[in-house]
This record gives structure tokens, C-alpha cells and sequence, in this order.
């Protein structure tokens, strides 16, 4: 990043017209609140002799930009996504414990107290101003560690939008039908994209419910029906008697679509309507008993 | 309801098909320099073929929202303005810049369209914002990108019920949808796409006015 982050200037600002690969960085890094007339301005500031000439650097810097992040993109590995998803899951859970604490702390000061990570983000955001009132020092570390556990949240947050986007990166089509949260989660009980992708389906429908898939290997269980992907709307939407078969579907086109990824890499919408099929006329049946 | 100009029916193989000017970009049928378009590859192109009354006329300024590999987006370079199409996603990106390539007034984004300030230094405020982003939250991406549209402008949107909640009646899907966009947008007309497209509904609508 830059300095003209705060302030609200079109890509152009600053940059000499001739140079594409700065243009580039100011395109792909440059941020502003609201959209203006830029190609006025631009013309105005001098960056280009007229609209003309301002729409073709534009077109040479957009073209420039996004080619370098598609290529740095597409280098994005499997690994990074593994451990996004599971530093997401720790934050996640960490800043529900610590919600839990702060709730707890404050409940012992305040009677309007409440609970959850919501309740932790009022109180850091209503930290009384040290100016005005000093605070007494158990209040001055509750509200700082209500601001952490606030920030944990975030980083949460942000961790989910980090998977969204390498997930479609790493496993377009995985990502397209299972969602990008459970493609990662698949990817990271599996142990990597070509692990996944080597798998049988059978496993692929069981994975993340090896507790119950050994207790029925020893015999006194029955064999689980499905892992992670219960997440899966068509897995968790389906009812009672449907629901193994629409597992067993699922797994079954994922597992497919694991294998074109890693294998080939093009995104293939035809699976995506082959499941939809499958899971239609499974539930048909299910309706029709 | 009438076609911009640069639109146009025309014969392919004896039946009359949506086509625009420009170089071919998914192996569609093409006739000269006229290409067909595939209104079920496209929900623009379905929104056209079923008569909406999309308001537009040609050689507008456009944003595009959720361009994928730029089947849609080459039609409506083609005939529209400078078009700015973001897409986040990058391996439909690299389809996109060849559709670019030989289109000098499309510009594409590789960004977030959830996050129109990753955007806002490079797109300037548009006539027309055609919308076909798969993701949840459909309508709250059509109203934070309200800020790029001018005061008289369109809203093309194709709200995918499958994407907000596979489980739930497409109809109520929609219906919160548009309840969501009243809040931003006035709601002009919208219409289910099939058969071109299942559980979708294609969406015109204009900016509320500053009150």
C-alpha cells in the first residue's frame, strides 16, 4: 500500500502515463471510497490528452494488472489454503472462548452485561476515554481484552475471506459445488488437494467423522452416513430416509470434481447440473414414499 | 420493447438469434462479423430474448459485476461503451482478458465485488450495472455498488435462488430480494428467466431518488 490510501484520488494520481507497471500496482492496489468522473479528471490533471487516449491506458493498465494477479493467484497453493482454514477455525473458536471470559468479567461490573463476541465488540467500542475518567485497572483490562477478542473475530473474518478466494483459486470446481468454506475443509481433512483428489468417495463422504467411522469398524456403531459435507445444503436439506443417498451423491460428484481439479484444472459447470439432477430426483423419491 | 443498437436478430442456421459485433470468444456460431448470442449461456442475453424492458440503447457506460470467463460481458463490450467488468475469481479471469484483448473499452478487474472500494479509484459512476455474481447476499452486493450508478440509471440484475439458499422456495428467495433492493433501488420489472434459466430472476430497477 501506498499514501493515497485515505484520500479519495483515481488510479492516475502521481503516475507518470508512460509507466504501464506502475499504472498496474495503482490499479490493483489502490483503493477509494466513491467512483468519480475520471476520465475527466484525468484528462484535466493532464494523465491523458483526451477520453481517447485515457480509455487505451486504462485498457493497457487493467489488462497488465490483471494478468500479474491471475498469474500470482494461480500459483496459490493447496498448503496455504490448509492453513487458512484451520487458523480461521482457531480464531473462530478462541475468540468464543474469550467472549465467554469478557462476558463472565463483565457481568461482575455491569448490570446491562451480555454475552457473545457482539457483546465483546460494544464493550471495546464504548471504552470509556482515559482523558475524562481514569479507570480503575480490572476495568482498564477488561476492556482491552474485550478489543482482542473483538479483533480475533475480525481476523476470523478475515481468514473466511481469504479461503473464499483461494479456495476458487486452488479447486475452481470443488469450490463452485461444495462452497469455498467446505472445499477447504475437505481439502484440509484430506491433507492436500491431490490426497483428496486420490481418494475413494466412500471415504470422501466420511471424512471428518472418524470417531464414528472406527467405533463402527470395531462393531458396535452403525456406519456413519456422512462427515463435513452434512454442511452441505443438499446433504443437510434432505430428509430422513434420502439423506444417505443424497450423501453418498454429494461425495461422490465432490469427489469428482476434487479430481478434475487437480488432475486438469478447468472449471466444468456440467457437474454442477449432473448433482443438481442427481439430488432432484433423489428427493423425488423421498417425497413420493 | 426494442434492442439497443448493435443488437440484432439474425439467421443462424435458419432460426433468428440474438447477435452482436465482435470477435467470437466461447465458440459461438458466427455470421461475418455478427456473433450469435446464447441467451442460456447468459442472463442478460435471456432478460433480452424474454422482453424485459432493460432501457438500454446502446454505447452506455457500463459496470459488470461478476463477469466470470466474459461470455456475457464480450456481448455487452460489443455494443455498449467502455465497459468495466469485475470478476474475482482467477482462473475465469484469464478467458476474460482474451475476450479483452481484442476489446479496447473493456477493462477488466480482478477484484471483490462485495468490496466496491477495491474498485472505486478505476470505475467511473456508470449508466448501467448488470449484476450476475453467484455468491449469498445477492441483493446486499447490488446495493453497496449503487454508489457507481448515476441518478437516471439502470440496474440489470440476475438474482440465482440456488446461490442464497438451495433449500428454500425459489419464490420466497426472491421475494426477500427484491424487499432487500426496495430499500436502495426502484424495482421497474422482473421475471422469471426460463426457460433459459432455472430458479433465476432477472431484475431492472432504477436508484431511489435522493429524498
Amino acid at each position: 500500500m501506498n499514501d493515497r490510501t485515505a484520500a479519495n484520488d483515481g488510479w492516475f494520481a502521481g503516475l507518470d502515463p508512460d509507466d504501464v507497471a506502475g499504472a498496474s500496482t495503482a490499479i490493483r492496489e489502490g483503493r477509494a471510497d466513491t467512483p468519480a468522473d475520471w476520465p475527466a479528471l484525468a484528462v484535466e490533471s493532464g494523465f491523458a490528452a483526451d477520453a481517447d487516449e485515457y480509455y487505451d491506458r486504462l485498457h493497457e493498465a487493467t489488462v497488465a494488472a490483471a494478468r500479474e494477479q491471475v498469474q500470482e493467484r494461480e500459483r496459490a497453493d493447496d498448503r496455504q489454503l490448509v492453513h487458512a482454514i484451520r487458523a480461521m477455525d482457531d480464531s473462530r473458536r478462541t475468540a468464543n472462548e474469550l467472549a465467554e471470559r469478557v462476558a463472565e468479567w463483565a457481568g461482575s461490573r455491569y448490570d446491562d452485561a451480555d454475552t457473545g463476541v457482539e457483546y465483546a465488540r460494544e464493550l471495546a467500542a464504548d471504552s470509556p476515554d482515559e482523558e475524562d475518567e481514569p479507570l480503575d485497572p480490572g476495568a482498564e483490562r477488561l476492556h482491552a481484552l474485550a478489543t482482542r477478542t473483538a479483533d480475533l473475530a475480525d481476523e476470523a473474518d478475515e481468514l473466511e475471506r481469504f479461503v473464499e478466494t483461494a479456495a476458487h483459486d486452488v479447486a475452481p470446481n470443488l469450490a463452485a459445488m461444495a462452497g469455498p468454506v467446505l472445499a477447504a475443509r475437505l481439502i484440509s481433512l484430506a491433507g492436500g488437494l491431490d490426497d483428496l483428489a486420490k481418494m475413494p468417495s466412500s471415504t470422501v463422504q466420511v471424512l471428518g467423522a472418524e470417531d464414528a467411522l472406527f467405533a463402527h469398524l470395531r462393531g458396535n456403531a452403525p456406519s456413519p452416513k456422512h462427515g463435513v459435507i452434512y454442511t452441505h445444503e443438499y446433504v443437510r436439506g434432505t430428509s430422513g430416509g434420502e439423506r444417505g443417498s443424497a450423501a453418498r451423491a454429494v461425495a461422490g460428484k465432490l469427489t469428482i470434481a476434487a479430481r478434475v481439479d487437480h488432475y486438469s484444472g478447468e472449471r466444468r459447470s456440467d457437474l454442477d447440473a449432473e448433482l443438481d439432477e442427481r439430488i432432484r430426483t433423489i428427493r423425488q423419491r423421498g417425497d413420493d414414499e | 420493447m426494442t434492442l439497443p443498437e448493435g443488437v440484432e436478430r439474425r439467421g443462424f442456421d435458419g432460426t433468428e438469434r440474438l447477435a452482436t459485433r465482435g470477435e467470437p470468444v466461447y465458440g459461438e456460431p458466427t455470421d461475418g462479423e455478427w456473433r450469435a448470442w446464447n441467451p442460456h449461456r447468459s442472463k442478460l442475453g435471456a432478460m433480452l430474448e424474454l422482453g424485459l424492458d432493460t432501457g438500454l440503447v446502446g454505447g452506455e457506460n457500463v459496470l459488470y459485476l461478476g463477469a466470470a470467463a466474459g461470455t456475457t460481458v464480450s456481448h455487452v463490450a460489443d455494443f455498449a461503451g467502455p465497459t468495466y467488468a469485475v470478476e474475482f475469481a482467477a482462473r475465469p479471469m484469464r478467458d476474460l482478458l482474451d475476450a479483452a484483448e481484442s476489446r479496447p473499452r473493456l477493462f477488466p478487474l480482478l477484484a471483490d465485488a462485495r468490496s466496491p472500494e477495491e474498485y472505486a479509484h478505476v470505475v467511473e459512476p456508470v449508466d448501467v450495472i448488470v449484476q450476475d455474481v453467484a455468491t449469498r447476499g445477492q441483493a446486499t452486493v447490488a446495493t453497496t455498488n449503487a454508489r457507481f450508478l448515476r441518478e437516471d440509471g439502470r440496474l440489470l440484475m440476475a438474482v440465482k435462488a440456488r446461490s442464497e439458499d438451495v433449500t428454500r422456495d425459489p419464490a420466497a428467495v426472491f421475494a426477500d430480494a427484491l424487499e432487500e433492493l426496495r430499500g436502495t433501488y426502484e424495482i421497474l420489472d422482473s421475471e422469471r428467466l426460463t426457460p433459459y434459466h432455472d430458479d433465476h430472476l432477472g431484475v431492472v430497477a432504477r436508484p431511489l431518488s435522493e429524498p
